[in-house]
């Protein structure tokens, strides 16, 4: 029982210290190298052609950017489950998952609401 | 024993005392930015929507320069480094080295929005302005909202030096350094979306 209660206050004075929490020079170093490297393969990897297929490119190079924006988060932004006492995490799952909705669905709808789309008039369809 | 056992249970189910974020300037800029992040996923959605809509007009592989990109995304990058070495000095009460940091940042992120106004001047020069096609409209939107945010960021950086020259590392001006970091770093993460998603693949579809 005791052991639960120091831990408890332990885990609340490391609060009060974690804002104070800028990271350091290796994460800040860490983050640009990572960085740099999940930048110059996208950029390569379109602007050299490497794939035949425009598809496979696009997958590629959105996964490489899923992952840096995680890199920023968590060696730029110094993102963790403690900071804030977790609200920042918290806030921060909540606003990909609302992200994630936002994105997915509106492609999703817009993408089929163009299929189903009237034809348009010839004159328009020019101009396409 | 059976105390112990009744102490431990108030404090754990009843609240002795009002639960507050250790610093809620600092969750609440948080939330700011969460809520930024609507914003632009809203744009992204836009340009997702849009960005094949040219109505006749250029194509996206026709207008975006690619080399220029590299540079804006290279001069972003470092200028979030440079931020970071800011904060890095400010933990260490080195002021000297805070101010050289956040002027580098600084100068970085000008070249960064110099280079954008450049770019959006040449294609509204060569007729591909926002007001030529769905794709462009969204594109400008998005790019310019962000490149708005990284305009409003430089201003706060100067403002905020100001404060450093003539108060020094107080308190408060260490948690305006703190949000700052954290609305920079920001930028430079929604850079990393508009990178990828509006240039690389846009190019590409």
């Amino acid at each position: 029982m005791s052991n639960s209660n120091d831990h408890a206050a332990h885990g609340h004075e490391h609060g009060h210290d974690e804002h104070a929490n800028h990271g350091s020079l290796r994460s800040y170093l860490t983050g640009f190298v990572l960085a740099s490297i999940l930048t110059i393969i996208p950029f390569w990897l379109v602007m050299g052609h490497v794939f035949q297929s425009h598809w496979v490119t696009i997958t590629l190079v959105l996964l490489l950017a899923v992952v840096q924006i995680l890199v920023h988060v968590v060696y730029f932004l110094h993102l963790d489950t403690r900071s804030e006492g977790g609200w920042n995490m918290l806030s921060f799952v909540f606003t990909i998952v609302l992200v994630v909705i936002v994105l997915g669905a509106s492609i999703w709808v817009m993408y089929n609401e163009n299929a189903n789309m009237m034809p348009m008039s010839p004159q328009y369809q020019h101009n396409e | 024993m059976s105390s112990m056992a009744v102490d431990t249970a108030q404090s754990r189910f009843l609240c002795l005392k009002e639960p507050h974020a250790h610093n809620g300037t600092l969750l609440g800029f948080w939330i700011y930015l969460m809520s930024d992040c609507f914003i632009f996923a809203s744009l992204f959605a836009c340009y997702a929507v849009l960005g094949t809509s040219t109505a006749g007009g250029p194509t996206a592989a026709q207008v975006l320069d690619l080399h220029g990109l590299a540079i804006n995304t290279a001069l972003l990058l470092v200028s979030s480094v440079t931020f970071g070495f800011a904060m890095l000095e400010m933990a260490r009460k080195n002021k000297g080295a805070v101010m050289l940091w956040l002027a580098v940042s600084g100068l970085l992120a000008a070249g960064f929005v110099t280079l954008e106004i450049h770019e959006f001047l040449g294609m509204i020069a060569d007729g591909a302005g926002p007001g030529r096609s769905a794709f462009l409209s969204s594109f400008f939107t998005l790019v310019g909202t962000h490149g708005l945010h990284v305009s409003v960021g430089i201003l706060w950086l100067i403002v905020l030096m100001t404060q450093l020259g003539k108060f020094g590392l107080t308190d408060a001006n260490i948690r305006r350094m703190q949000c700052l970091s954290m609305f920079w770093h920001f930028l430079d993460l929604v850079w990393v979306g508009v990178f990828s998603f509006v240039y690389l693949t846009g190019v590409l579809r």
